[in-house]
């Protein structure tokens, strides 16, 4: 384990980021003129190819990866010195931001504050937008695809052109600075967009299947309950994985609709008050935003395939 | 197989006779649909026009004032500032986040290591434009020159022998700063998309066109490129909505000051600070107003898919 075997792991690449970056122009321009294989590489060997793309995906890590040991590291020396410099000797890691956090700066709260604002927001726009999706694809009825184009234009408009209003009607109703302000802000956002994925789903759902149920008699909620949600868990676990990482790290409705409440607020607006009052307060900072990472990056590493289907779902095709 | 038979000897009763108040009543689908309707005919369509209406009024939504707000934004030099920030970032944006994740999805393609590179460039997607606000406030950390530099991009600028930078703060290079954030964010949505539409394009049609002696450059641009064309448009449609209410990575990262103000921070700002709903109102409607053929082309494009259907 110790040792890294050069040839068997593309680690070992890993340690020589300079190089091969400054070779990544010329590469690219040869592999233009190249010819064979697949379009654009042609001319490359397998091997540089590896090595170009393994530092673009490193480059892209580095950032992450500077945080995350950062955050392990004392307050005074996270400002001063570089994180690399941490892998040299004096190995001095500490638990200290952590601890700090998740003790003083009112990070647990928080986290419960995201995960109740979450759920059901998350939950709410699926099965709303499941039921309607259900009536657009396989009820016939007039305005049908009047409605749908509607409905298909509505995610496009900019949150902002929808705030004051939904603020004052929050105000007027006693419900701004509750979680319930938040569940609906999200649950209407993310309607248009869920209704869109998934009756595009349904309706691409075997149509003899759905004859069938209603020649034996079957009811439409019937239909919907015991043959279209089953058939559609893969499509419903992607909208629901999307739509969760999107509450979680929402920053804008939290800020306009809990009117500054702190003892509701989500991390992301906690961690963005950190980066404000304790700008230079860095091991606070970096313990934080970790651990406001968390989740999602537990989410994004179990669920990956289901997050990728419902990024292609709703931007590729119907 | 026997489904198929059935339906075909069932078709006849199948749509004929409407039921007794059941499957085929005309009010059924209304039920259905009622409350997402209602959700979003309240908190959507109504706010949007309601909005538009608001952005005509003054500060306090008490008195029209016809297009006064519209106009103060158009005259006023940081008003103007903050819209030219949004068409930079508009076009360096989105070309470097469709460019670079169409660069990476070709080169990737095939590769031995590609699902775990287009895992690493796919990981800040998962991440909040706040957390990513934080990540790289330490990837731009700043030391004046003679002290040691934390911050990973001046201690390498250093080494190969340049002036550290304050690269949030000189208004030379902090809007490119920050669009780098957004760019680190969103290449991996560009990139998982395009890949998905390349390994779409048959083999053979690639085979076909190296045996007619095509070199790799010819198939790029022949083949490939008008093949995923489509899902280049629609890559690029999604940044261009994403990137013009940009607000979250300006807000963390220097909260719009040093010249860096984007118009749904100042939005924010008008909201939250100034108290003017009109000015704010009237910037959101400039943001509608962009964004609308942009709508107009996504409808028509998704129309055209329905067509086909």
């Amino acid at each position: 384990m110790s040792v890294v075997d050069p040839k068997a792991s593309t680690n070992a690449s890993l340690s020589i980021p300079s190089k091969p970056a400054s070779a990544q122009s010329k590469n690219s321009q040869a592999a233009q003129s190249g010819s064979g294989g697949r379009p654009l590489l042609g001319g490359l060997s397998g091997g540089i190819l590896t090595v170009i793309v393994v530092c673009i995906g490193l480059v892209w890590s580095v950032p992450t990866i500077g945080l995350f040991v950062s955050s392990f590291r004392p307050g005074a020396l996270i400002s001063t010195t570089g994180w690399w410099t941490a892998f040299a000797p004096p190995w001095n890691f500490t638990f200290d931001n952590y601890q700090q956090v998740l003790q003083a700066q009112g990070m647990g709260q928080s986290f419960l504050n995201s995960i109740i604002i979450a759920i059901p927001a998350t939950i709410l726009p699926v099965l709303i937008g499941a039921i309607s999706a259900y009536a657009l694809a396989w009820m016939d009825f007039p305005g049908r695809n009047w409605l749908f184009f509607i409905i298909i234009a509505l995610p496009i408009i900019p949150a902002q052109a929808t705030l004051i209003p939904i603020l004052t009607i929050f105000t007027a109703t006693g419900l701004t600075g509750t979680y319930a302000a938040l569940w609906i802000a999200h649950t209407a956002a993310g309607l248009p967009f869920a209704i869109y994925m998934l009756r595009n789903f349904f309706s691409a759902l075997p149509k003899d299947l759905i004859e069938s149920a209603e020649i034996d008699g079957a009811s439409h909620a019937r239909t919907f309950y015991s043959l279209i949600l089953p058939l559609s868990v893969p499509a419903l676990a992607s909208l629901a994985i999307f739509q969760f990482m999107w509450v979680w790290n929402d920053l804008l409705l939290a800020l306009i609709f809990l009117g500054g409440s702190p003892n509701r607020a989500p991390m992301t607006v906690t961690v963005a008050n950190l980066v404000n009052s304790f700008g230079s307060n860095y091991q606070v900072l970096t313990a934080a935003a970790f651990v406001s990472m968390l989740l999602p990056l537990i989410v994004f590493f179990s669920l990956q395939r289901y997050f990728v289907r419902g990024i292609l779902a709703g931007s590729v095709k119907g | 197989m026997t489904q198929t038979a059935n339906t075909q000897v069932q078709q006849g009763t199948l749509h004929p006779p409407k039921r007794q108040g059941g499957r085929h009543s005309a009010w059924r689908p209304w039920l259905w649909l009622g409350l997402g309707i209602l959700l979003m005919a309240i908190f959507q369509v109504y706010p949007m026009l309601n909005t538009i209406v608001l952005s005509f009024y003054s500060d306090d939504s008490s008195s029209f004032v016809g297009l006064k707000n519209y106009g103060l934004i158009f005259t006023n030099h940081s008003l103007l500032l903050v819209l030219w920030n949004n068409v930079l970032w508009l076009v360096i944006a989105t070309i470097l986040t469709v460019g670079l994740g169409l660069l990476v999805a070709v080169l990737v393609d095939k590769v031995r290591v590609e699902s775990l590179v287009k895992a690493a460039l796919f990981v800040p997607m998962a991440i909040s434009f706040v957390g990513a606000g934080v990540i790289w406030r330490f990837v731009y950390l700043y030391a004046p020159a003679n002290r040691t530099q934390a911050g990973l991009l001046n201690a390498f600028i250093t080494s190969i022998g340049f002036q550290p930078q304050a690269w949030l703060i000189d208004a030379r290079f902090n809007n490119f700063a920050l669009m780098i954030v957004y760019v680190w964010i969103w290449t991996g949505f560009c990139m998982v998309v395009l890949s998905a539409s390349l390994k779409g394009i048959p083999d053979e049609i690639i085979e076909a066109a190296k045996i007619d002696g095509a070199s790799g450059f010819t198939i790029f641009w022949r083949i490939t490129a008008p093949m995923i064309q489509p899902t280049i448009v629609v890559v690029t449609t999604t940044m261009i909505i994403n990137i013009l209410k940009i607000f979250d990575v300006v807000y963390v990262m220097t909260g719009g000051d040093y010249n860096t103000n984007v118009v749904a921070l100042q939005y924010y700002q008008e909201l939250f600070t100034n108290y003017n709903y009109g000015v704010a109102s009237a910037l959101a409607v400039i943001l509608l107003i962009a964004i609308f053929p942009v709508m107009y082309l996504n409808v028509r494009r998704i129309r055209a898919e329905e067509a086909q259907r």
